[in-house]
């Protein structure tokens, strides 16, 4: 096992060096990014003189090497339009953005999980029928639009939810489900699929021919090995959400990460909007990472070996 | 008269399948006393698996078996109630099944799942469980048990798994042991020496069992009482040594013919087949059932098939000496 | 023999030809028929807009502006009404599925394009090929594709041509990874040995003997990666950085109706409700096909 994690380590360690190159060459993109950064009015010599503050006088890799040796030490740049290191921005927002992911995926759990454990004890059932129906639906909802039609009816119509800001918990509530239910449908068939490939194996019929109770034969036995897989799809789920967060957060005006990043776009900020990339793939690449560790050891054949 | 520990009568199971109902077992009546060891036979697909499972209130939700009778030890199995079977389920009567590589949960040690029956049925502390499951893993021939007892399925070989399958059966001292083919998915090299353990096993704590099988060398030897099974019918039934003596059903004979037995084959002699595949039971199924692979079958085999005693030995047949005379006169001729 | 022939237990079943049972399940299948009849509809919207369209989606006009459609109390000189320009809603929603349509199925073949081809040849030759291959869906995977596509569009500037190639080069991930496994199952199968017995080229195995027993998977994957596609450029429109106004697309009509969503609701549900059904169709079309073409079903 431990072969195995250092194996996997290795692999996303390598990843994340090359997802760094891409969003740092991404930069490059534009053409000339000291012409970009001055504007169209700018002089040629504003934008020598830019070119030459930036450093993008020199060659690329050296370029890349220094970003990527300060990124290393946490050091993202300055910000073209804060004027403040990049670092600091994006932690004050990351919390938000944090909290928002981690709600939103508890929610698609919470839902998810029980309603596929559910569908699959009674296949064809009106809650199977009813799981699917979600899970179709799901699928088909922008995101941008179900929490538009939230904020209609829960903040303006019936006035019940703050329709932004995040002032309070209540201001999470509508965020957590449009986040969350993005992933609800995918978790939702993983965990209905893997609970009657499940029961329907032998050892289901052993615990049964033991005498057990039937919920235990459905939660002892049988979910804790469906649950193996969900727990991979859950991480990548959770890595789709942070970067999914900034429709989210751009409707719901919640000043995190993907905000910043949505504004730091439109305002041509680079140097953040690099920044933001890499560190949204680095959740990507740790959650899965941890998923993995967390899977070998959940299950047995892999702990062992 | 022995102490009667199970009664069947009648037991017919029918399965909803798409194109109708697959009419899988159909009428069979048996009884099994206390320390007997009863061999139900029968190629695959005759409904044996089906029958134990019923006997376990093991069969699923979609398919519901029908029965004038069915009592274990006094307690009609089909209308007890889902507590009832339960209770007994695991603790007076366990199974021991087909396929060792699968039938233990990979997420659990082995000893989590040997004790797990005795905690669900017993009042005893863990301790005393754990003792029970050490010490019935070195009755089933498993070496080093206390240290087994912390390992994963996927660590043993299939032997040593249906070995504690065989002590996970045994766990509460059941009276009733149902055997499907246990030594089938393994070696043959090793499949003599399971079951030599089991039969021992159920002979020294004085357990009834019913042993499904197909090798009809083992039931030679193992056997108090045969069942032959052929497409969802019980065609022949009756205390072992006169099976093998006298076998009266056609089908019964066939079966004999294709097998050596000790001492009763002779060397060089041709073995023989049966011709032709078993019929499908889907949609109504009238008259004999083998009448479609018999030398002797006649129009008559389309009506009503009558049951004959022969003494212990029951068989169902047109003729009623099982075309014995007509199989002689062949031979002769 | 005669009386095995009549002998009901030995009746041999005839069953229908695999056409009739291919066209059984098709039209047994009731999420196809409606998926395939939603997307088949607005399909031929999109083909026959201009007939369809009853005013120029880009005529504004300052004086009919906010009119609210018929179901509202609005006239039916425009169904669906006018929006803060008085451009004419039910046109802009008939032309908008051009946009979509045309996006999610250009996206579709250009990311099923370069996944194939890598999954392909990741599943079929597998050693170092597999292993890169599989390094660079990890790498796709870790990258954020809604701020990757909006920061490559904000830099580029959102035309259709651009929106369509950064969808293109972002969604190969699936096909890659579905097609990778359904080539390593199918390279396994004896027909595959025995082509390559007789000699035959690897491009040929590739080609006639892969190929045609994995485009099943293929279809069902360009399904649901237009569907993707669709609802990602509704986002990125939405979110201002996809097609750019005055285009008629459903993510930018919700986004242009959203400051006026607390008086006039309509103007955000209209487009929505379009966009949902139509991803919805091509969802429940693209489950269909996967279960009328899954192996299992066929008995």
């Amino acid at each position: 096992m431990f072969q195995f994690i250092l194996k996997r380590l290795g692999l996303a360690i390598l990843v994340a060096f090359t997802v760094s190159f891409i969003s740092f060459s991404l930069l490059f993109l534009a053409g000339d990014p000291a012409a970009a950064l001055a504007g169209e009015t700018a002089s040629g010599e504003d934008i020598e003189a830019l070119r030459h503050l930036y450093g993008f006088d020199r060659p690329m890799m050296v370029q890349y090497g220094d970003w990527l040796f300060s990124a290393l030490r946490g050091d993202f740049g300055e910000s073209y339009y804060f004027k403040l290191p990049v670092a600091g921005l994006i932690f004050d927002r990351l919390s938000i953005t944090m909290t928002l992911g981690v709600c939103g995926i508890a929610f698609a759990l919470l839902t998810a999980v029980p309603l596929g454990v559910a569908a699959a004890i009674r296949p064809n059932s009106l809650i199977d029928r009813i799981a699917l129906f979600l899970s179709v639906a799901g699928q088909a909802l922008p995101s941008f639009w179900f929490g538009l039609i939230l904020v209609v009816v829960f903040s303006i119509k019936l006035g019940w939810l703050p329709p932004s800001g995040t002032a309070t918990w209540r201001h999470f509530i509508m965020p957590t489900i449009v986040l969350g239910y993005y992933a609800m449908p995918a978790i939702m068939r993983l965990t209905r699929a893997g609970m009657l490939e499940v029961l329907s194996s032998d050892y289901i019929r052993t615990a049964r021919a033991k005498g057990a109770p039937e919920m235990r034969v459905m939660f002892k036995h049988a979910l804790r090995n469906a649950i193996i897989p969900v727990v991979s799809l859950a991480a990548v789920q959770m890595g789709f959400m942070l970067g999914g967060s900034i429709v989210v957060e751009s409707i719901f005006a919640l000043h995190g990460a993907g905000y910043l990043a949505w504004e730091s776009i439109g305002r041509n900020d680079l140097p953040t909007v690099q920044a933001l990339i890499l560190i949204f793939a680095m959740f990507y690449i740790v959650f899965t990472f941890l998923a993995d560790v967390l899977n070998a050891w959940l299950d047995p054949r892999m702990r062992s070996s | 008269m022995a102490d009667r520990l199970l009664t069947v009568r009648d037991l017919v199971i029918d399965i909803p399948v798409g194109g109708g109902t697959l009419h899988a077992v159909r009428g069979i009546d048996f009884e099994l006393d206390r320390g007997e060891v009863l061999c139900i036979v029968g190629e695959s697909g005759s409904g044996k698996s089906l029958t134990s499972l019923a006997l376990m209130g093991l069969l699923g939700k979609r398919i519901k078996p029908r029965a004038t009778q069915m009592d274990f030890d006094g307690t009609a199995l089909l209308s007890a109630s889902k507590k009832t079977m339960r209770s007994l389920r695991g603790a007076r009567m366990s199974m021991i099944f087909q396929e060792p590589m699968t039938s233990l949960n990979p997420a659990y040690t082995i000893g989590d799942q040997l004790m797990e029956a005795m905690l669900l049925h017993r009042d005893v502390p863990r301790a005393e469980a754990r003792a029970r499951a050490v010490e019935l893993l070195e009755k089933v021939g498993i070496t080093a048990a206390e240290s087994r007892l912390g390992q994963y399925p996927h660590q043993l070989s299939g032997g040593l798994r249906q070995r504690v399958m065989i002590a996970m059966a045994l766990m509460c001292g059941p009276e009733l042991i149902i055997a499907d083919e246990p030594t089938t998915a393994l070696d043959v090299t090793i499949q003599a020496q399971i079951l030599r353990l089991l039969v021992d096993l159920v002979r020294e704590m004085g357990m009834a069992m019913i042993l499904i099988t197909h090798d009809l060398g083992v039931v030679a030897r193992v056997a108090d009482k045969v069942a032959v099974m052929y497409a969802g019918e019980l065609v022949e039934t009756g205390p072992a040594k006169e099976i093998f003596e006298a076998p009266m059903h056609p089908y019964t004979r066939g079966l004999l013919r294709c097998i050596p037995l000790p001492g009763k084959t002779k060397r060089g002699s041709e073995l023989g087949t049966i011709p032709g595949i078993v019929p499908s039971l889907v949609g109504r199924v009238s008259g004999c059932v083998f009448r479609t692979r018999c030398t002797f079958a006649t129009e008559a085999c389309r009506g009503d098939i009558p049951r004959h005693l022969r003494g212990p030995q029951a068989f169902r047949c047109v003729l009623d000496d099982g075309g014995l005379s007509q199989e002689k006169q062949e031979v002769q001729a | 023999m005669s009386d095995a022939m009549t002998d009901p237990l030995l009746a041999e079943i005839v069953g229908p030809t695999p056409g009739q049972l291919l066209r059984r399940r098709i039209f047994g299948h009731q999420g196809l028929l409606i998926g395939g009849t939603v997307v088949a509809l607005l399909v031929l919207v999109a083909i026959f807009a201009p007939l369809l369209a009853p005013h120029d989606p880009y005529a504004q006009s300052l004086m009919a502006r906010m009119k609210p459609p018929v179901f509202l109390g609005g006239t039916w000189e425009h169904p669906l009404g006018t929006d803060h320009l008085g451009r004419d809603y039910l046109s802009r929603l008939i032309y908008g599925a051009r946009v979509s349509l045309m996006i999610g199925l250009v996206a579709a073949v250009i990311s099923g394009l370069i996944g194939s081809v890598m999954g392909i040849c990741a599943g079929y030759f597998g050693g170092k090929v597999d292993a890169v291959v599989t390094f660079l869906i990890n790498v796709r995977l870790a990258m954020p594709v809604v701020l990757v596509a909006l920061a490559v569009v904000a830099i580029l500037g959102g035309s259709l041509t651009v929106m369509v190639s950064v969808l293109g080069l972002l969604l190969w991930d699936r096909f890659a990874v579905v097609l990778r496994a359904s080539t390593r199952q199918v390279r396994e199968r004896e027909y595959v040995a025995a082509a390559k017995s007789i000699g035959a080229s690897t491009p040929r195995i590739l080609l006639a003997e892969i190929l045609p027993n994995i485009v099943n998977n293929l279809i069902v994957v360009v399904t649901l990666e237009m569907a993707h596609a669709i609802l990602l450029e509704a986002a990125l429109s939405f979110l201002g950085l996809g097609v750019q106004p005055p285009t008629p697309s459903w993510g930018l009509m919700v986004s242009e109706g959203k400051n006026m969503m607390l008086f006039e609701p309509w103007l955000v549900m209209i487009p929505g409700t379009v966009l949902f059904v139509l991803v919805l169709g091509i969802n429940l079309m693209g489950d269909g096909l996967r279960d009328v073409a899954a192996p299992e079903n066929r008995s």
